[in-house]
Formats: C-alpha cells, sequence, structure tokens
C-alpha cells in the first residue's frame, strides 16, 4: 500500500532573499563550471608556456592570421601554425575604465591591437606599463608571457618596447583618405 | 542579390516606452502590450495574424530559455508559425527580416514581428558581462571582455585615419539627445553641451558615459502583410522595397585591410590608399547598404532617403555608419556631424528618435522600434503617436532602418517608402 494522504514535502530552511514585494522581486543565483575544450586552438595556449605566440598561415594563399584559425577565411584552405614576432606595434588601443563585472577590478586597464611585421592580421591583448596618455598609434611593444600559466589568452600581454616615449611630433593626421 | 518575392509591406506598429527597469511589467506582457496598441490602431484581432517571428537576444538576462513561445503563447497566436532570431546586436533588424521574408516567400499574409529584451534582472557591470560573452570567450572575451573597449578601440583608429575629432562624437550625442526632448517613448531626452559629453565619466577612451547608449527594458512590434491584405487593413501601408544584410569575423583582430566595396556613387580614386575596413569601418553595414539598395534602387543614397534610423550604440557607430551607408564618403563621417548634414533640418535627418542613445537599446526591441518610428515618420502621424508634430519631417518619402551587432558581425538595412 502506497496511498499516503498524510505525505507532506519536505521543507527547506534557506529561505530566499528578497528585494521588494510589490511587485515581488527575489535573489536567484545561477553558477556553473564548464568542461571547456580548446580543441584544434589548443596549441596556442600550450606555445603561451613556453613564451611562443602561435599564428596561422594559409597553406595554399599564405595569408598570415596572428591569431589562430586552422582554416583560412580567404580561400578555405587549411592552415599550419607559425610562430609570430614577440615585437609589434600597436594598430589601435584604448584603457578601459569600467568593464564587466568580472573585471572590474582590474580597471582602468589598457586594450590594444596589435599588428606584427609579416601577418596580415592582427591580435587583441592588455598593455601594462604605459598609461592612457602613453600610448599612441604605430608604438613599439613587446610581448610578455606569465611564467604561471592560466591557460587563457592573458597569459601574454605586453609592454612598451624600449625608447618607444611619444615624440612630440607624433599628431594625428588630419583628414587622410 | 536579386529579390524576386511579392511585395511586402508594413501596416502597424507599437512600442512600449523604454525604462532601466520596469518590474511591475515582465516580457510577456510588455509585449502583449505593443502588440494590442498595433492591433487596435488599425483594427486587427489576433485572428488576423498568420504567424510571427520572436526577436530577443540573450537568454543570460532572464535565465530563461524559449521565451519566445513564452510571447507567442500569452498573446494567443499558439498554434500559428513562429520561430525566434537572433544575431546579437542586430537581432531586431533580422528579425524584421526574417518578417519580410515570411510575407515574400507566400508562407504568410500577415506576420507580427515582436521584440523584446528584459535587462534590468541584472546589474549594469553583470549586464556588460553577458553582452561580451558575444564576443569570441577563447580570445578576446577573457582579455577585455567588455564591448565599449572594443568600439572605442575602433573609434581611435577612425580619429587616426580621418582625424575624427572628440567634439565631433559629442555632436552625435547632443544631436540624438535632443532629437528625443520630442519624443515620448525616449528613455533619456536630454538637452547637452560639448562639454557635458566630454566631462561626463570616460567608460572607455575616447567614449564616454553620454557616448554609449544605456541598457533597457522594452518591447517592440511591426506587423507586415502582402499587398492585397495591406491596403485592405489601411489606407498608408509602407512598403518594404528592399533588404540587405551583411556579415563580418566575429574578432575583431581577424578583420581584413583590403577594397571598399564601392556603392554607385564611388569611384576606386576615391579611395586609393585607403586598407578596408581593417578596424576603422563596418564592412557589413556597407554590404548590407549595397544589397538594400540595389534592391530598392537607390543609387544616390543622401539624395534618395529623407531619413535613417541607424544603430548609435555608440556615438563613434553612428559617424562609422553615415560612411558605409554612402551619406558620405569615407572620412568624412566627421564633418557630416559637424556641418549638421544628420540633424532634423539637415540634408538627410539621422535618428529623428533620438536613437539609441536616447531612446535606450533594449536589444531584441531596438530593430524593430527603428521600423515602428521610421512606419509613422513615412505615414506622416508622428503627431498622432507622439502627441507632438515637432518630429514629423515635411514629406518624407524614403527611409532607412539599419540595425548592428557587436562590432559590426551582422549588420541589416531595410528601406522603407511610401506607396507610389
Amino acid at each position: 500500500m502506497t496511498i499516503n494522504p498524510d505525505a507532506k514535502m519536505d521543507e527547506s530552511q534557506n529561505g530566499t532573499e528578497i528585494y521588494s514585494t510589490d511587485p515581488l522581486i527575489v535573489k536567484s543565483t545561477y553558477s556553473i563550471d564548464y568542461i571547456h575544450s580548446y580543441a584544434q586552438d589548443s596549441e596556442f595556449f600550450r606555445a603561451l608556456g613556453k613564451k611562443k605566440l602561435m599564428g596561422s598561415r594559409c597553406k595554399k594563399c599564405h595569408y598570415g592570421f596572428a591569431t589562430p584559425r586552422s582554416h583560412c577565411m580567404m580561400c578555405g584552405a587549411e592552415t599550419e601554425w607559425v610562430e609570430l614576432p614577440t615585437k609589434g606595434k600597436i594598430h589601435s588601443y584604448t584603457t578601459c575604465y569600467f568593464g564587466s563585472e568580472v573585471f572590474l577590478p582590474q580597471t582602468p586597464f589598457n586594450l590594444v591591437l596589435v599588428e606584427f611585421e609579416g601577418f596580415d592580421s592582427l591580435f587583441m591583448a592588455r598593455l601594462i606599463g604605459a598609461e592612457q596618455d602613453d600610448m599612441y598609434v604605430g608604438m613599439p611593444i613587446v610581448a610578455k608571457f606569465k611564467r604561471l600559466q592560466s591557460f587563457s589568452p592573458t597569459d601574454v600581454y605586453f609592454v612598451p618596447a624600449k625608447g618607444s616615449e611619444k615624440k612630440p611630433s607624433a599628431a594625428v593626421k588630419k583628414n587622410k583618405r | 542579390m536579386k529579390h524576386k518575392g511579392r511585395k511586402v509591406y508594413m501596416v502597424s506598429g507599437g512600442v512600449t516606452k523604454f525604462a532601466k527597469s520596469t518590474p511591475d511589467m515582465d516580457f510577456r506582457l510588455r509585449v502583449k502590450k505593443a502588440f494590442d496598441y498595433a492591433l487596435n490602431d488599425v483594427g486587427l484581432t489576433i485572428n488576423d495574424i498568420d504567424g510571427s517571428v520572436a526577436s530577443y537576444f540573450s537568454d543570460h538576462f532572464q535565465r530563461q530559455l524559449m521565451s519566445g513561445i513564452m510571447v507567442q503563447d500569452y498573446l494567443g497566436l499558439t498554434p500559428k508559425p513562429s520561430k525566434r532570431v537572433e544575431g546579437g546586436g542586430a537581432t531586431g533588424g533580422l528579425s524584421f527580416q526574417t518578417g519580410y521574408e515570411e510575407i515574400a516567400s507566400g508562407r504568410m499574409d500577415t506576420c507580427a514581428v515582436y521584440g523584446f529584451e528584459s535587462m534590468s534582472h541584472v546589474n549594469t557591470w553583470k549586464g556588460n558581462e553577458f553582452i561580451a560573452l558575444a564576443s569570441d570567450t577563447n580570445f578576446d572575451y577573457p582579455v577585455g571582455g567588455f564591448y565599449t573597449g572594443y568600439y572605442a578601440m575602433m573609434a581611435v583608429r577612425h580619429m587616426h585615419e580621418f582625424g575624427t575629432t572628440v567634439e565631433q562624437l559629442a555632436k552625435v550625442s547632443i544631436k540624438n539627445h535632443e532629437n528625443a526632448l520630442n519624443n515620448p517613448y525616449a528613455q533619456s531626452p536630454m538637452k547637452l553641451t560639448v562639454e557635458d559629453v566630454r566631462n561626463s565619466p570616460m567608460v572607455s577612451y575616447p567614449l564616454t558615459r553620454l557616448d554609449v547608449c544605456a541598457m533597457s527594458d522594452g518591447a517592440a512590434v511591426a506587423i507586415l502583410a502582402s499587398e492585397e491584405k495591406a491596403f485592405e487593413i489601411t489606407k498608408h501601408p509602407i512598403e518594404i522595397t528592399g533588404i540587405g544584410t551583411g556579415t563580418d569575423t566575429m574578432r575583431l583582430a581577424d578583420r581584413p585591410f583590403g577594397k571598399v566595396p564601392l556603392l554607385p556613387n564611388e569611384k576606386p580614386s576615391d579611395y586609393r590608399d585607403l586598407k578596408y575596413p581593417g578596424i576603422h569601418s563596418f564592412r557589413a553595414g556597407r554590404s548590407a547598404a549595397k544589397e538594400a539598395y540595389e534592391a530598392a534602387g537607390i543609387t544616390d543614397p543622401l539624395k534618395e532617403l529623407d531619413a535613417v534610423e541607424l544603430h548609435d550604440a555608440y556615438t563613434s557607430s553612428e559617424i562609422q555608419t553615415y560612411e558605409d551607408l554612402g551619406l558620405c564618403k569615407y572620412g568624412e563621417g566627421g564633418q557630416f556631424i559637424e556641418e549638421g548634414k544628420s540633424k532634423l533640418n539637415g540634408k538627410v535627418p539621422v535618428n529623428f528618435s533620438g536613437g539609441l542613445l536616447a531612446c535606450g537599446h533594449p536589444v531584441g526591441a531596438t530593430g524593430i522600434m527603428q521600423g515602428v518610428f521610421m512606419f509613422w515618420q513615412l505615414q506622416k502621424t508622428i503627431k498622432k503617436h507622439f502627441k507632438s508634430d515637432k518630429l514629423q519631417l515635411n514629406n518624407p518619402k524614403r527611409g532607412l532602418i539599419h540595425s548592428h551587432a557587436g562590432t559590426g558581425t551582422y549588420v541589416t538595412v531595410s528601406i522603407m517608402e511610401v506607396p507610389k
């Protein structure tokens, strides 16, 4: 006999945080651990531990990507891994004074898009050792690698090259088309 | 690309007032309000609607998957056909075009395109995190994780290439917030000066708080119809004469440095030394415009367009978009705003409604909101819906709406016209 008219559901004593009763607004929490694979891009993250920045070059059309991608977006052929130079130039930059919640404690921080000699596309990274007013388009910068890897693209970051201070003449070009 | 389908018209629209937070209504009720407004405006009932398209961007904001079907069910549109369309910030524009395709293909005679977003369920910085998850989470998100930062780098490069100034950016903010003073649906109408914009807190250099749109709760609905149905429903339908969609790489770093795809009013000598798009321009915006102009037969956009509602999530994006749309040449966007060409009384009023900067940006609703405002503008019913005719243009015949996703990954352009 399994029928029990006196059955009672278990209750939790955790309670619920309430922000407002009209309308009723309650706190709801969500967190999750992902089993995230870097798949065909794994080599990029492993190489950062060996102080190497890896890009991709198309085997067929030789287009050079400063980011990993195993197939060429120009012709669709397979690419191969190639080592990028550790010296580059600022293609563009910004300083973030606000950010996403996880990065708020790190503000202000600098973002740069880096151009490398012999490569057709750019690479996004953090730059330290310079403030907003110190950075300029064309500034020579150098890659540095963290000793303790977190297997994130932030295992590599950039610093200004020696002697890269802004020259007084480094003014903005006007209305060039 | 040739568009060979049936003619498509917009017959009605509705928008809720966009607001930072509206906890007394959920997304279903907000859409219902915009939907009823649209139905009542032309005397339709739910029985007149053949199917729908649901437009919303993120499942994260509400932690509710399949929000689309919940709206479909709340509106009483089940068991009719519907689908959800998603493409970041361009979700609204893509959904509007999906509605167009439902009619053009002959599948439906009437289609309700409804869009919504409820961004107030998390704080602003968590919201920024959710939006940044729409950048490459292996390579870009862990480094910066902030869309304003990505756009700021594009703006810096535009300033470097073309000499665009922060004062020119500020003028976009001033224009759009001022236009919104006469739009009762806008979230943040205000009168501003260049100093106000430059002195507001720096978010990501060179973009200040007033160069960036806000997060919002909101909903918008557009009802589209076939030619026969459209003229049965209203004396003044507006024809959608062309749609275009462009795409670009997810990672900003991967954008190529090639040649400008030219519009009919441009020649190769205009851009001899310009490496395109790099990160200074939105190639997807140019592709979308090119496709839509071909379909609508537009060869000189500045002359042939009477109004533009474009995706100004950032002031810099508006300037970049003038150029993508061919309202001026690449490099002249800064001058375009400087000379007042996009003002209400300028050559082509851009964002007469106040745009995203002043109306707000509840992502899935935004691109549809633009469609509704343009519909009312071309119908000359601004007074009826805004309770003021200050934003009604004199005799607008043809308008363009433009929707845009993260750093220009998806961009849509749709052309709307008063039928001849």
